[in-house]
């Protein structure tokens, strides 16, 4: 913290020397919810944007956690003070991007720049998530990751098995991981991982109206899917067998069992690797999240996590071409590779992930790559996103029905009744916001 | 009684301008925004509402959910503030009859006071970690298999032993003092007219400490409804999911982090009409019952 306050104060006095020096200097404003090492690296990349150019000069302004830098920016757009730019995350996504207004649309803002703007610059599955029905990006994708699983190599050759690609290999190496001493599996965010990623990487439509893309109205969530209720059944039967541990719908009480060294397998983001390096106490790989065998056209890219950059509105043309040069630098495949390598969320760009592999990173950390390999892996029909009002909310009902579920005050196929009754009411309160 | 009268009728109302300032600014206005959002379904960003009429107070009412909340809070509320009174004011007697080392062991119990409530919460969460908490281990010694965070009860009984734990010493501070103002002649005649200390403490004690007692009563109310919003934050680490939480929690979920201002002001219009039948209850049928001097 003090830290974070000592780069502020910094960077004020840098701006008042800059400023006095040249008047004709651009401020805009950048406000995230990143801490921490993430946070640094956010000022990081900032000075070097300052430092790479005289005309605009980015003040990057740490506003907690996602949820707090989107309440912050709500509440500062209300009242005309919105910063330039606003970190939202990937479910906060329909909050912001059906607030018509509010924000100018990433494509708009760069072409009206005079910037050319290539959708197809951007790796798949990164393209749709914040874009509209059309495909035009409203979100500038940012710190993007994908659920992945981390292996305990120790733990697999103990119990003499090789790491499984499909649910069904799972099961069937489960209880000699077991056997072996180890909690065989273990995940950080169920409703990530096992909820929204479980549709996209067994291509299942997650929500009617071409999953929430097409309409807010009356789109209805399909937690039902038999699919869906048959993982948490398999999932619950896991944990009375002592296949899967469950400690809570906190991440890092489920990450420490597998720092420890305790668990086999940790479905975890690949934006973890940066930490995991530093914690873990034994050697650790990683691969693709798994997805059912038995589900027809299962195993394409997963969703991304993570966050995107939202330029909001009502500021001047000098801001805007200010906020767009921004932008246009964050997606350079040099800043990408830099962002990339020192926090470990992916690069979104085809030209970045090229760099990154001509420049050798992935024969010496070939973990960091699993991530972008299965966000680029050949998409299907519900895997670009989803785009669902009030979704923080539901992922809260969702966290409190798994916790049930585990807990054993219910069951999978009532949990998800409950779900989709009560996120189902949600979403149709959210249609008449936009009235 | 003589009566202060003011030659100037304007004046007292200036004098009490700034005060009412205050009282307008930061509650009569944002209370009578949060009544105006709550028969509206707003879009966060403020670019369209559409009035629904009394529909939120409906949703909220006949929700399940909101219910069993409803029901935790009543519970966490009466444990919270009649433990905390209780054992603010045995620590109380006990410390009003040591003689040596009183101050030291008065300042022992009063310094849990300045520990602000999310630091009690984070130190709590440690000492009941599913992992690593000294408590948890206790637990299991006794056979006992603790998961807070998974365990609804489990994560109940460590919210309100660590909202007690830092309301007792302000209780104590309160019950001590209350204590040492009465009069020795009093209880040294209450001596004289009855044996059992027990009785005499029941009879004659408490009933003279009942304003100090009823002054607490609404303050650990409050603190059981609202200030212990940091020790729930930290106690359920940012994801409720299946744990326990209080309405006010509740109205934070719903209005900062999902985003529903029409939900969220409704729920705390309902909780702001449930503290004030409260107070009047208090100040009506309690209050009776207090003996000032």
């Amino acid at each position: 913290m003090s830290g974070h306050k000592l780069f502020l104060s910094v960077s004020v006095a840098a701006g008042v020397l800059a400023s006095s020096a040249a008047q004709a200097q651009t401020d805009i404003t950048w406000w995230h919810g990143m801490s921490g090492h993430n946070g640094d690296v956010i000022n990081e990349i900032a000075t070097k944007f300052n430092d790479a150019q005289s005309e605009c000069a980015l003040t990057p302004v740490s506003k907690g956690t996602y949820e707090e830098a989107l309440a912050a920016g709500i509440a500062a757009f209300r009242s005309g003070e919105q910063p330039n730019i606003l970190q939202v995350f990937d479910a906060g996504a329909a909050t912001i991007i059906n607030a018509k207004g509010a924000t100018i649309a990433a494509e708009d803002l760069i072409n009206n720049a005079g910037h050319d703007f290539d959708r197809d610059a951007f790796i798949p599955g990164v393209r749709n998530f914040y874009a509209d029905a059309d495909g035009k990006f409203i979100g500038m994708p940012f710190n993007s990751s994908a659920p992945i699983m981390y292996i305990n190599t120790e733990a697999l050759e103990k119990a003499g098995v090789e790491a499984p690609k499909t649910w069904e290999e799972f099961e069937a190496i489960a209880p000699k991981l077991k056997e072996a001493g180890y909690v065989p599996l273990v995940q950080s965010q169920l409703t990530w991982e096992f909820t929204e990623n479980f549709f996209s990487r067994n291509d299942i439509q997650f929500a009617s109206n071409n999953n929430g893309y097409d309409s807010v109205i009356d789109t209805t969530i399909n937690v039902t899917a038999p699919e869906h209720v048959m993982m948490y059944d398999k999932l619950k039967a896991w944990a009375d067998e002592g296949y899967f541990g469950y400690y809570g719908a906190g991440w890092s009480d489920n990450q420490k069992v597998f720092e420890e060294n305790k668990a086999a397998l940790w479905i975890g983001s690949s934006g973890s690797f940066g930490g995991l390096q530093k914690t873990a106490t034994m050697p650790f790989s990683a691969t693709f999240l798994p997805y059912w065998n038995a589900i027809e056209g299962a195993g394409v890219h997963s969703f991304i996590g993570g966050a995107a950059l939202f330029a909001m509105a009502g500021k001047s043309d000098a801001e805007n071409t200010c906020t767009a040069s921004f932008f246009q630098f964050l997606t350079s495949p040099e800043i990408q590779v830099f962002y990339h390598k020192s926090t470990g969320y992916v690069p979104i760009t085809t030209a970045a992930y090229d760099l990154a592999k001509e420049q050798g990173y992935y024969e010496e950390k070939p973990v960091a790559e699993v991530g972008i390999k299965q966000l680029s892996l050949p998409g299907g029909d519900w895997d670009k996103g989803y785009r669902l009002g009030f979704y923080p909310q539901i992922r809260e009902i969702m966290e409190r029905e798994y916790g049930r579920i585990f807990s054993g005050e219910t069951t999978p196929a009532e949990a998800m009744e409950t779900i989709k009754k009560e996120g189902d009411a949600l979403l149709s309160r959210f249609a008449k916001t936009a009235g | 009684m003589k009566r202060v009268q003011f030659n100037r009728p304007l004046l007292p109302y200036l004098l009490i301008l700034p005060q009412m300032a205050v009282i307008v600014i930061f509650f009569y206005w944002p209370s009578a925004q949060a009544i105006q959002s709550s028969f509206y379904i707003e879009d966060p960003f403020g670019f369209g509402a559409s009035f629904v009429g009394l529909a939120n107070y409906k949703d909220i009412l006949t929700s399940g959910e909101y219910l069993r909340i409803v029901n935790f809070t009543v519970i966490f509320t009466l444990l919270v503030t009649f433990l905390s009174l209780a054992i603010g004011l045995l620590l109380a007697v006990k410390a009003d009859k040591v003689l040596r080392g009183a101050s030291a062991y008065k300042t022992l119990l009063i310094s849990v006071y300045a520990v602000a409530p999310p630091v009690a919460g984070l130190i709590g969460v440690m000492f009941f970690d599913q992992h690593i908490g000294p408590f948890t281990k206790l637990a299991a010694w006794f056979g006992w298999e603790m998961r807070v965070g998974i365990d609804y009860w489990d994560t109940a009984i460590t919210m309100i032993t660590i909202s007690v734990w830092k309301q007792i010493p302000y209780n104590f501070i309160f019950f001590l003092s209350g204590l040492q103002g009465i009069s020795r002649s009093v209880v040294e005649a209450a001596a004289i007219d009855c044996r059992s200390p027990t009785r005499r403490f029941w009879t004659v004690i408490l009933p003279l400490l009942s304003p100090t007692a009823f002054f607490l009563l609404i303050i650990n109310m409050t603190y059981a409804l609202f200030d212990t919003f940091g020790i729930i934050d930290t106690t359920v680490k940012d994801k409720a999911a299946n744990n326990p939480i209080t309405l006010v929690y509740k109205v934070y979920m719903d209005g900062f982090r999902g985003n529903d201002i029409g939900g969220s002001s409704a729920q705390s219009v309902i909780l702001m009409l449930v503290v004030l039948v409260l107070t009047v209850f208090q100040f009506r049928f309690i209050e009776r019952r207090v003996h000032y001097n």
